[in-house]
């Protein structure tokens, strides 16, 4: 615990909506926050980051709000005659058409290639008034067909991918496991064996629960060795 | 809400055909069980208890009422739970739903059956007065196993409750002053297994993963002797038991029996204990 005291270089201040963060016109109010007459107040739970001007909110906690673009795992809930009615854990509705998906389907029978309650990687195409438009055209995107799922907080999910992907490369090159990180806060898992899921499982849970900590990458590979030594 | 999903659900019945879970327990280990009593003031006993991460909050209270028509000499037992969205994105506000009710109903057989209550001795005057007692469940957190937390808090919160102040003549209780006298509690103190089943292998204590994933249930509430009694049972959840698996189920209730109660009444003695001092 020393040493995490001593790899934090600054405290960020943490903020609940309807705090005010700064006052003054020279500020900007960014993502999370709005501008009150002179006061920039925050709009979401989470730290405070300055850059230059802009004042911004990284949320700690809340909903997955959907981006265009965004990569993520979702549930079939319902069938239609052109498509399939899916659950991606947003406050809106979305919905997979047949025609996004980059293969022969029988129309009469599309339930035999997803069917209620199926998992599935897809891509947000676009999000209109009616509702979130999925696509499964792209690199490694369908149905999911074996290994785990698991559910973290989607405000976690940058911290699990790290820069660049540095951070889930780690974790996918120790483990020996195929890993989907979905924006929405799903995370599917398939290694050759149950232990190597397990294994996988536990180290986004490490990486989730110590995210505010500094210098994550290499304690996280620290923490792979030492599991692996056991 | 996206539920268990169905793939996760495969692994967990892969491994547990090996015998093995997901958090290194075997199929007939419970999670930590950590029980406190005298929690709250107003009531009259109560007590909290934790497995692993559920936590469950149970208050008794007593109060004068009428005798059911039935039973004219005894007193009234009513247990209620309410499963709050704090604990589990699952539950909503409202009027109790299924599984609240079902919790309460469980709670309430199992104690109800077992005569671990002597209700004669709640008795005031027949067929007019009686003692009633409530029990109130409150989930805290929900994660996994309800159930046997809930019956374990309502053991601890009877056993640690104590009689409140009633003037006869003036037929008003005094809550404030309750008296040293404990409920009257006989030795048959029931124990609350359930039993889960997915596809052909079975195990105790679920947490959420498995409990969502879980396609069987059977309920067992079972008091002490030679050998235990089952006083209370109900088959749960959508999967048929056949005869064999049946058997196998009481089996491995058996199996365990001995070990849990005395875990368990060690525990329930130890934080009635700690309460006084």
């Amino acid at each position: 615990m020393m040493q995490e005291k001593e790899t934090k270089k600054e405290e960020r201040e943490i903020v609940i909506p309807g705090e005010t963060i700064v006052s003054g016109e020279d500020y900007l109010p960014g993502e999370g926050t709005r501008r009150e007459k002179e006061e920039i107040i925050a709009e979401r739970y989470g730290l405070v980051e300055q850059s230059g001007k802009l004042v911004k909110v990284i949320p700690l906690s809340g909903v997955f709000i959907p981006r265009r673009g965004n990569v993520i795992i979702g549930q079939v809930i319902d069938i239609s005659f052109n498509g399939w009615m899916t659950d991606i854990n947003a406050p809106y509705s979305s919905f997979l058409p047949l025609m996004e998906v980059p293969r022969f389907i029988d129309k009469n029978n599309i339930s035999e290639f997803m069917d209620i309650g199926d998992f599935f990687s897809a891509k947000i195409f676009s999000i209109k008034q009616k509702g979130i438009d999925l696509t499964f055209d792209g690199k490694g995107l369908g149905k999911l067909e074996d290994g785990m799922i698991v559910f973290i907080n989607p405000n976690k999910v940058p911290r699990v991918i790290g820069k660049e992907g540095s951070m889930i490369k780690l974790i996918k090159d120790e483990t020996n496991c195929k890993i989907t990180v979905g924006q929405n806060g799903l995370v599917w898992i398939k290694g050759e064996k149950v232990e190597d899921e397990l294994f996988a499982k536990k180290a986004i849970m490490f990486v989730t629960e110590k995210s505010f900590v500094n210098g994550l990458t290499e304690k996280v590979q620290k923490f792979l060795q030492e599991e692996k030594e056991k | 809400m996206i539920k268990t999903s169905n793939l996760t659900k495969n692994r967990i019945a892969e491994y547990l055909v090996h015998g093995k879970r997901f958090d290194n327990r075997k199929a007939d280990e419970f999670r930590d069980i950590v029980i406190e009593c005298g929690l709250s003031k107003k009531a009259e006993g109560s007590a909290r208890v934790k497995i692993g991460k559920t936590e469950v909050w149970v208050g008794v209270k007593m109060e004068i009422a009428e005798p059911y028509p039935d039973s004219p000499d005894k007193g009234n037992l009513m247990v209620t739970a309410e499963l709050l969205p704090m604990s589990n994105a699952k539950y909503e506000y409202g009027p109790p739903k299924f599984e609240a009710i079902e919790l309460g109903r469980l709670v309430d057989r199992g104690i109800r059956e077992s005569k671990y209550i002597d209700f004669e001795k709640l008795c005031i005057k027949e067929g007019e007065k009686v003692w009633g007692i409530m029990i109130d469940i409150y989930s805290i957190n929900d994660d996994g196993n309800l159930l046997d937390a809930a019956f374990i808090g309502a053991l601890a919160a009877l056993k640690e409750a104590k009689m409140p102040f009633y003037d006869e003549k003036e037929e008003k209780i005094y809550y404030e002053k309750p008296t040293k006298e404990k409920l009257p509690l006989t030795d048959n103190m029931p124990i609350n297994f359930s039993v889960h089943q997915i596809e052909d292998t079975i195990f105790f204590d679920p947490n959420t993963e498995e409990e969502a994933a879980a396609e069987g249930r059977l309920i067992l509430a079972m008091i002490p002797g030679n050998p235990p009694k089952i006083c209370s049972m109900q088959k749960g959840n959508t999967l048929q038991v056949s005869h064999e698996k049946f058997v196998e189920m009481l089996e491995f209730v058996d199996k365990k029996y001995k070990t849990f109660y005395s875990q368990i009444n060690k525990l329930i003695d130890e934080a009635v204990k700690k309460k006084k001092e």
